[in-house]
């Protein structure tokens, strides 16, 4: 089937099999590797994008869901338009160390942003809750709970985003 | 995963005749039990009928006492809505506990009603509520709905449009979730009506259930010390990694207390 959405601000039309997944979709047909997969039972996060502004599982979402939306993906992150800047957010996690192996961070880092947008000063705790759907094996969470919120007050400062 | 035709209905009619067409599909709602199932090849169906496209099943209203849940609504935008946080704040405390946010953001009521899980939330809040259950046939009391272990009274080309809830006088739910999927080891609601009062378990057992004893003490006095000393019979109940039955029995009277601290504070 033929289906047409708006990819990281880009519209695309592609023809794909209805039992694709959108992390496949992203990762094997259109070379977009930054989504990560690490579960098969919807549980890690790694894979976290934004369909029409809402953090939900790649993993988990069918691609014909994408038709009339608008997907953005850790490629989508930028600084300043136009600009080879890191988003704040992501500016954030290298500032605060927010990762070691990086493999969680993509999705961290989108899920983090979603939160951001929600609501403009996060407590520790509204945090904590929110990254419930993310797993880290390395970090242990304290830095990224950091990075998130000095992320938040960088978007809401700065002014910046996608 | 195999592959399936995808439908994508904007009539309900329409969607229930292509459900009836082909016996081997199933709806799709958010896709948060099915896609994960059809990874694993636990089901194969042969074509899916995406509920996504249906006009007015969703969002949530209010009329005669009664909310209105479509049966598209997300998890989060019931844990959001001013309208349920007004008239049944326990409900939207409950859809605020459900998994995580990303799972909030694509999992819907109807979905986690139709599937039944013994572990999921909403089973509660409907049995607890009193609830009614509107589907493309019929309506169906709570009390007629639930037949534990994702059996539930839907036909195959069945769909559930929305679920009315009654508002309570007063209401609230106490779940002890299991740390990685934040499923409920035991969740309980226990709502405060016109005409008495209902407690209803979720988790404890092979599926939703409700506790007359709790129901009878609540009714004369509704404080948490009323049911301190009902101990629940764990017998019949479930034993897994998470939790023994003994464990689970216990977990009941805990989780009952609480709900009843979160209804009063709420009243
Ligand atoms: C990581 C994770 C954690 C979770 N944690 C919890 C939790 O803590 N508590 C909890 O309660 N749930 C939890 N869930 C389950 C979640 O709430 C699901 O959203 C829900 O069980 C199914 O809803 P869905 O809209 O995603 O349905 P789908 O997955 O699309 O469908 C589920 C089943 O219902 C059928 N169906 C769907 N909609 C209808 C309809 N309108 N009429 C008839 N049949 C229909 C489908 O055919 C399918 O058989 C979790 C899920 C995940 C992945
Ligand atoms: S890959 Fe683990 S939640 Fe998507
Ligand atoms: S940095 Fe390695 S999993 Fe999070």
């Amino acid at each position: 089937m033929q289906i047409s959405f708006t990819l990281n601000a880009k519209p695309v039309t592609l023809d794909v099999e209805p039992a694709t997944l959108v992390t496949e979709l992203l990762r094997e047909h259109l070379n977009l590797t930054g989504t990560h997969i690490g579960c098969d039972t919807s549980q890690c996060g790694a894979c976290v994008v934004h369909l029409d502004g809402l953090a939900v599982k790649s993993c988990t979402l069918l691609a014909p869901a994408l038709q009339g939306k608008s997907l953005v993906t850790i490629e989508g992150l930028q600084g300043a338009p136009g600009s080879n800047q890191l988003h704040p957010m992501q500016e954030a996690f290298r500032q605060h160390h927010g990762l070691q192996c990086g493999f969680c961070t993509p999705g961290m880092v989108m899920s983090a942003i979603a939160l951001a947008h929600a609501k403009a000063a996060l407590t520790e705790a509204e945090v904590r809750r929110g990254l419930e759907g993310n797993i880290c094996r390395c970090t242990g969470y304290q830095n990224i709970v950091l990075a998130v919120m000095a992320g938040t007050a960088a978007m809401h400062g700065a002014g910046s985003g996608e | 995963m195999r592959s399936f035709a995808y439908h994508q209905p904007n009539a309900i009619p329409e969607a229930v005749s292509l459900l009836a067409e082909q016996p081997e599909s199933r709806p799709l709602a958010g896709g948060m039990t099915l896609i994960p199932t059809l990874k694993q090849r636990l089901a194969a169906p042969a074509a899916l009928v995406d509920l996504a496209g249906l006009p007015d099943i969703k969002g949530c209203s209010n009329g005669n006492a009664v909310v209105t849940i479509g049966a598209m609504t997300t998890h989060a935008e019931v844990a959001s809505s001013p309208l349920v946080k007004s008239q049944i704040p326990a409900l939207a405390a409950l859809a605020s506990v459900i998994g995580d946010p990303a799972v909030r953001d694509r999992g819907t009521i109807g979905g986690s009603v139709a599937n039944n899980d013994p572990a999921a939330d909403y089973p509660a809040g409907v049995l607890g509520l009193g609830a009614t259950i509107v589907t493309s046939a019929r309506e169906i009391a709570a009390e007629n709905f639930f037949f534990g272990l994702f059996e539930t009274a839907l036909k195959p080309n069945e769909i559930i449009t929305a679920i009315r809830f009654p508002v309570p006088l007063s209401a609230g739910y106490a779940k002890f979730k299991a740390p990685a999927s934040r499923y409920a080891v035991v969740g309980v609601f226990v709502a405060k009506t016109a005409t008495g009062v209902r407690v209803a378990v979720t988790g404890a057992g092979s599926g939703v259930f409700r506790v007359p004893q709790m129901e009878r003490a609540l009714a004369e006095a509704f404080d948490p010390t009323a049911i301190a000393a009902i101990k629940i019979d764990a017998e019949g109940l479930t034993s897994d990694i998470h939790a023994d039955a003994g464990y689970r029995a216990h977990l009941v009277t805990v989780m009952a207390k609480r709900a009843v601290a979160t209804a009063l504070g709420a009243a």
